[in-house]
């Protein structure tokens, strides 16, 4: 197995995803082949290709979400590297607590918590104490600029775009070093994806990689430092 | 490397012609719960059950590390040491609470027995262990002296799981524990079960056939249909991301709300 060079976050190698679609008479649905590319610190690289091409499907691989097809995706530990292609269940709950976190695009919500400790529990999980926890979530939806109102609110009643500063200051609460973001910013307005650029060129500057999707050109010509055109890869004709 | 905290190893389980387990394999580890899921009469409760030791298995072992770290044969233990298992370091929450309760016994002394049960004598000690229970799932100090007969059924689910919790297990199986609720009451629960799993690093095995369910609880999943397990993995990843085909046919099958 080949290491990964030093700085080298993410590489992803030969990887491949189709789906059995079993209630559909077994269609098998070829989603990508031969993906590879790496993620070194410091550094974002945003998938880019039109809807339908696999982007989304690559980032849940990498964050374990999906089973991946063929390859690998080596992710680096500390000295440690791990394929999470192969990895059990419990090695990548220990990746995401700690090495791997994600912004999925919408928040799922459970009933009953409220915003501020969900983002609390985000950054207990990945270490840090109870107070400091809950400071850092304070922290986090000041910046997004989340009214002090809602913090104590379960998220369910909140507007797409208050769900969503939720979701990405709970991706933002630990202290991953690779984080998966797909389209973050999406439903936020200008000020708000103005907070999540910052926030991204901030985790840049301390090390942190990026691998990441963005519809918005605007944000994807400021924190990209590569595009990955995806349709290389992909199997499916352009949408 | 320690030992898992739990090892199930080959568990069969035969009715008559009806495989009800077969060749069952698993590892639990500390602080990780564990979601079996599938329709009724795949086999799970009955799983539940030979892993708990309240059916005995045709063939195969559970192993579980004691207390003092040895890792112990579920057979090899003696009837009393069988019950100071189930007494001290496990729970079980069965989905009518009535089987889990004494019924005509107050709350308090529901949750008092557990710790007389493990030599604690002391009356003042025991009544405000059951009273700090009663407030952490969120039953009224008021209602510590009432009989679970006169309680809803939410409550009667919440003060069944504050009686297994008393004595700090490592690991508790449950049946079905938001089955035949409201879904309003359903939603309280879940919140104070994920609440307690995570603060007390609780391990748990839980069956359930709602997916729902199983994807807020749990790390891990086993699918199972007629007495086997057909898939097994991360829970988001089996959910999201299924497999086998009738993993395919139960995700696909739930109606989002």
């Amino acid at each position: 197995m080949s290491a990964l060079v030093p700085n080298e976050l993410l590489r992803v190698e030969s990887l491949a995803k189709t789906f059995t679609l079993h209630l559909h008479d077994g269609a098998l649905l070829s989603v990508v082949h031969g993906v590879s590319f790496s993620v070194m610190a410091g550094e974002c690289v945003v998938l880019g290709g039109p809807s339908g091409v696999g982007k989304s499907s690559i980032l849940k691989m990498v964050s374990g979400n999906y089973l991946a097809g063929e390859g690998r995706i080596l992710v680096a530990d500390g000295e440690r590297v791990v394929d999470v292609a192969r990895a059990a269940p419990r090695e990548i709950l220990d990746l995401r607590r700690r090495v791997v976190g994600s912004v999925s695009q919408f928040l799922r919500v459970i009933p009953r918590v409220a915003a501020l400790d969900i983002v609390a529990a985000a950054a207990q999980e990945a270490g840090l104490d109870r107070e400091g926890s809950r400071a850092r979530a304070a922290a986090l939806l000041a910046r997004l600029r989340l009214p002090e109102a809602l913090w104590r609110l379960p998220p369910a009643t909140f507007s797409g775009g208050e769900q969503q500063r939720v979701n990405v200051a709970r991706g933002f609460a630990g202290a991953h070093r690779l984080l998966v973001l797909d389209e973050p910013t999406a439903s936020l307005d200008a000020d708000n994806r103005e907070a999540v650029i910052e926030l991204i060129a901030e985790r840049k500057a301390e090390g942190a990689g990026f691998l990441a999707i963005f519809h918005d050109e605007d944000v994807r010509a400021r924190v990209a430092d590569r595009i990955v055109d995806v349709s290389r890869f992909s199997d499916r004709e352009a949408a | 490397m320690t030992a898992p905290l739990l090892s199930v190893r080959g568990l069969c389980k035969r009715y008559g012609a009806i495989d009800a387990c077969r060749d069952i394999s698993f590892a639990l580890e500390e602080g990780e719960a564990l979601a079996i899921v599938g329709e009724s009469g795949s086999g799970k409760t009955t799983l539940l059950n030979l892993v708990a030791g309240a059916l005995q298995a045709d063939s195969g072992e559970v192993v579980y590390r004691m207390r003092d770290g040895a890792a112990r044969a579920l057979s090899s233990l003696s009837e009393a040491e069988r019950r100071a298992l189930m007494r001290t370091d496990w729970g079980f929450v069965h989905q009518d609470a009535s089987r889990g309760l004494r019924m005509n016994v107050s709350a308090g002394g529901n949750i008092g027995e557990r710790l007389m049960a493990i030599g604690d004598r002391h009356y003042g000690r025991i009544r405000a262990a059951a009273l700090d229970w009663l407030a952490r799932v969120e039953i009224a100090a008021q209602r510590v002296d009432d009989p679970p007969s006169t309680y809803s059924g939410g409550m009667r689910q919440r003060l069944q799981i504050a009686r297994n919790l008393v004595t700090g297990p490592r690991l508790v199986f449950m049946d079905e524990p938001t089955g035949g609720l409201d879904v309003s009451v359903q939603a309280r629960l879940l919140d104070l079960l994920r609440g307690l799993i995570a603060d007390m690093g609780l391990a748990a095995i839980i069956v359930t056939h709602d997916l729902a369910v199983a994807r807020l609880l749990s790390h891990r999943m086993l699918v199972m249909k007629q007495g086997e397990v057909i898939e097994s993995g991360l829970t988001d990843r089996v959910l999201d991301d299924p497999q086998a085909p009738y993993t395919q046919l139960l995700v696909s099958s739930v109606l989002a709300a």
